[in-house]
């Protein structure tokens, strides 16, 4: 018996434990079929699935189009850059388009937080949210949390601490999000110029310097620090920043414990991370990869979800599952 | 039409069905080399477990023993109610010069077998398949036959099969339940 | 123009401290008689306001009503006509239209269109600084001669407060208030909402309560240092309130309004990106809205006003970050404020009144907020009982952004009367209809 997801993968912010859990228990087997010559199952065979990214990115991008390719979709790719108000084309109609083409799913990319809630209020299609301005990110959350899970067994009580622009980050909303629901333990660390005022509404800890937060934490999650953040003055330089803030092999070799190192990419080297640190023993950054795609493909495969109705006239009876039909 | 339970075997009869499909295998295969046995998720993978423990207890060589998951495989995906758990398929041997047999609990319509072939031909090129089922209940809906049959039942189509495993069900035995029943 | 005999309604007139039941007598658009019963001339058309309120007409102070330059979204004539249905016998019409109002020409082609429109009194008010530009100042005087009330630059701050000085000390000469629009530049750029837990928890940019503050302060000492008066426009904040306090506790001349939005709702509201819960200033805290109430019964807030600013559906209809701010207000502000400040906060039907419409008319040296013998005709009738539901395909305003779409709302204009004229009457107006007496 599985739980469902809804018509949608918005936020993790509206799911609950168990819906996470689903999702990560869902694409343990989705690994295994990366890993095989033939990387392909008909499972989605016949949808049609629109990838609509309004922000540039290569890598969720591709990642999203092989977890829809080796489910046997068929796939479009819709890039565009600059807001719907430039553009000329506004949301709606986008939106409304791609119904009349009746897509089945849309993942969709967008720089102003909301933009995927926006579409799926008005499209039938399944619509998920591969990032939304500053507001989520949820695939992301949920391979990060893989990734921690593959590690740690279970969740409970680790303690995980995002690091780096908290306040402009949709990676952090999510994970924070997804492993307190999970029962993590999580904490924060970066300048206060880059926290939201309400972070500590947030049940998390906060750690004003990165040296507490290593010695306290068991995995980093460490941000991509944008440099629109030096432009508009939240804090005044990459070098400063990497100085106070960067998670280097100097600060991790004085850790208590083996810290795992994750990152969402693509990473400043010599920024907000080391190369030496990025490419050591202690850094799961590939490892997160990998699992990108076997969780858009186990989020793909629960959201394309069957029509009961369809095979109830059919077959004129219940569908209860393979033991019925051998 | 049967309004309760009946049991067609219990735990011992199960035993001694699953004994005698293992020599049917080794001497459909006229031998042990080149054979792998592959469960189909969920309860074949049980039998598969049983059969090739047995095999062993006879031949002294541990077959290969696989698992197959056809979830993702299945004709139905899009219209079945909630989205079916997809257990794990472990296959990594390379299936070329193999004779794989493929164990299932229960033989029905035969799309579950049609699935699993379908599944294989994606890992690779055995030189034979067959097929051994515990239960045949007739009722085909594709043209797919068993190699290895432990037992050959007649069911209507208001009844259900369900084999149990100790494994994941408490006790080991096939029953025949009417449909209406969870 | 036939007199009209009010009959019967509950007659609610701080200014003369009336709050009894009975008639009232309207002949060549002044008040005729008032009080008791009154029987009327022969030819007076009687309107039954039994288990109504009959009070001086109320006066909105902040109106945005896009003519010239939007006339999709509102013009002067559908904005007059949704004022009067709202119980407004009179607006002022705030100056950043398409070309700003900052000139006598501008203003003179507002109070025309008025005119025409025949509905709710219109009052220009004209802008601090050419093209609202916050440079140059514009000719107040001209303005003022064309017709304008006061000046202001709202839609904008004053950013410089050597302008906003000028501007306080130069209208003096005028006698006419300046009216701020309360918002550090700086401090709120980009933002869409207000700062706190729910837009970190959106990911939207927010407006902390402070870029408010800041130069709500600031005015209030402006004011203290020319003498001139400053009105705060569309009041927000707890911290706005205790600063209004300490202001008109040392004699400064600050007067403040709100609006019924931020007498009712939080930012919760924008939960789920909706974007006709997107105002500047934004909808803030459940102990902002407290402390405006509370603002509002003791006097600290002057007067309520609607900032009504309708959008056209397409322009909302967009990502949050992009939608522009307002909400239309002239239609559901009599019922916002009954049901949320006088149904469940304590505030009387008499200091509604005076907040709506006396306190309007006399720190704006406007004509009406008053029912004595004589004043001109300017009156609403109003049912402080009826339920109703809120459709804005149903407004008269061109506008249906509104948040308070789909709710039951208690309290309703049933007629209005603008120099003894009805320029409104509601489908329910006085009839037979089930509706529970007037109270209080």
């Amino acid at each position: 018996m599985t739980r469902t997801l809804g018509k949608d993968l918005l936020d993790l912010e509206s799911l609950t434990g168990d819906q996470i859990r689903l999702i990560l228990d869902t694409a343990e087997p989705f690994k295994e079929i990366s890993e095989r010559a033939i990387k392909k199952v008909p499972a989605l065979r016949g949808s049609t699935i629109v990838n609509l990214f309004f922000e540039n990115s290569t890598r969720t991008r591709i990642s999203f189009e092989f977890a829809e390719k080796r489910l046997s979709a068929d796939t479009v790719n819709v890039s565009t850059s600059g807001s719907s108000v430039s553009k000329g084309e506004t949301l709606v109609d986008t939106a409304r388009n791609l119904e009349a083409m009746r897509i089945d799913m849309v993942v969709i990319r967008h720089s102003a937080s909301g933009a995927a809630h926006f579409l799926a209020n008005r499209i039938q299609s399944n619509v998920i949210n591969a990032g939304d301005g500053t507001h989520e990110h949820p695939t992301q959350g949920l391979l990060d949390i893989l990734t921690l899970r593959d590690r740690f067994g279970d969740l409970k009580g680790r303690r995980i601490c995002i690091c780096g622009d908290i306040l402009h980050s949709r990676v952090a909303r999510s994970n924070i999000w997804g492993l307190t629901k999970l029962g993590a333990e999580v904490a924060v660390c970066g300048p206060r110029s880059l926290l939201p005022n309400a972070i500590d509404q947030f049940g998390v800890r906060i750690f004003d310097r990165v040296e507490e937060a290593i010695e306290w934490a068991e995995a980093l999650n460490v941000l991509r620090l944008q440099f629109e953040r030096m432009t508009a003055g939240y804090i005044p330089s990459a070098r400063e920043y990497n100085r106070v803030f960067g998670i280097t092999s100097e600060r991790l070799e004085r850790a208590p414990r083996d810290i795992l190192i994750l990152h969402p990419g693509p990473m400043n080297r010599g920024v907000e991370i080391d190369s030496d640190v990025a490419d050591g023993p202690h850094s799961v950054i590939l490892d997160q990869v990998t699992n990108g795609v076997a969780i858009r493909m186990a989020v793909l495969y629960l959201l394309a979800g069957g029509k009961p109705e369809l095979a109830e006239a059919a077959k004129g009876g219940s569908s209860r599952g393979r033991e019925e039909r051998e | 039409m049967t309004t309760k339970t009946t049991t067609v075997l219990d735990s011992r009869a199960v035993e001694r069905t699953l004994k005698r499909m293992s020599v049917e295998i080794v001497e459909l295969n006229h031998g042990t080399d080149d054979l792998i046995i592959v469960g189909i998720q969920r309860r074949g993978v049980q039998l598969a477990d049983r059969l090739v423990k047995m095999i062993e207890g006879d031949e002294g060589v541990t077959v290969p023993q696989g698992s197959l998951d056809i979830t993702l495989y299945r004709d139905d995906l899009q219209t079945v109610g909630p989205r079916p758990v997809v257990g794990p398929t472990y296959l990594p041997w390379d299936l070329d010069g193999k004779h794989v047999v493929i164990v299932d609990d229960v033989l029905y319509t035969g799309r579950t077998v049609r699935a699993a072939l379908d599944e294989l031909a994606d890992f690779g090129r055995p030189d034979a398949i067959s097929l051994a089922v515990l239960i045949d209940r007739g009722g085909r809906e594709l043209p797919i036959h068993a190699d290895v049959v432990g037992k050959k039942i007649d069911v209507g189509p208001d009844e259900r099969v369900d084999v149990m495993v100790a494994e994941l069900d408490e006790r080991t035995e096939v029953v025949i339940v009417p449909k209406s029943s969870a | 123009m036939k007199p009209l005999l009010l009959k019967g309604g509950k007659l609610v007139d701080p200014s003369q401290n009336l709050n009894t039941v009975g008639d009232l007598l309207i002949a060549d658009g002044k008040i005729a008689g008032i009080g008791g019963s009154i029987a009327g001339p022969e030819d007076a058309e009687v309107v039954d306001c039994d288990g109504l309120i009959v009070s001086p007409g109320f006066i909105d102070v902040h109106c945005h009503l896009r003519e010239p330059g939007r006339e999709d979204v509102e013009t002067i004539a559908t904005g007059a006509r949704a004022a009067a249905a709202g119980g407004f016998t009179a607006v002022c019409a705030m100056p950043n239209t398409d070309p700003v109002t900052d000139n006598q020409a501008a203003v003179g082609f507002i109070v025309r269109q008025a005119q025409r429109a025949a509905a709710a009194r219109v009052y220009p008010i004209g802008a601090i600084s050419v093209g609202q530009n916050g440079e140059a100042l514009a000719e107040f005087g001209e303005m003022v001669g064309a017709g304008a009330v006061a000046v202001s630059d709202d839609g904008r701050p004053v950013a410089s407060a050597q302008l906003m000085r000028t501007a306080l000390e130069y209208a003096r000469t005028f006698k006419i208030p300046v009216i701020d629009h309360c918002e550090e530049p700086t401090l709120s750029a980009g933002g869409a909402m207000n700062e706190g837990i729910v837009s970190a928890q959106l990911g939207l940019k927010g407006i902390p309560a402070e870029a408010e503050e800041i130069m709500v302060i600031r005015d209030i000492l402006l004011a203290r240092l020319t003498g001139g008066h400053v009105h705060l426009a569309h009041m927000s904040t707890k911290g706005s309130v205790e600063l209004i306090r300490w202001g008109k506790d040392r004699g400064i001349r600050v007067t403040a309004e709100v609006c019924p939005h931020h007498l009712s709702l939080t930012e919760e509201s924008v939960r789920g990106y909706e974007t006709n819960a997107k105002m500047n200033p934004p909808l803030r805290t459940a102990k902002d809205v407290e402390a405006l109430r509370e603002a509002v019964k003791d006097g600290t807030i002057d007067l309520i006003a609607t900032d009504h600013a309708p959008h056209h559906y397409d322009e909302k209809e967009r990502e949050f970050a992009d939608a522009p701010n307002g909400i239309v207000g002239l239609e559901t502000a009599l019922a916002v404020v009954v049901t949320n400040l006088v149904e469940k906060g304590g505030l009387s039907f008499s200091d509604l009144v005076d907040r709506m419409a006396c306190s309007p008319a006399r720190l704006f040296n406007l004509p009406g907020g008053s029912l004595k013998r004589g004043a001109i005709a300017d009156v609403t009738v109003f049912d402080p009982s009826e339920r109703w539901k809120v459709d804005p395909s149903k407004f008269l305003s061109k506008g249906r952004n509104s948040p308070y779409t789909g709710m039951t709302l208690v309290g309703r204009a049933a007629c209005t009367i603008v120099a003894g004229s009805v320029v409104y009457r509601s489908g329910n107006s006085g009839r037979g209809r089930e509706t529970k007496r007037a109270r209080g």
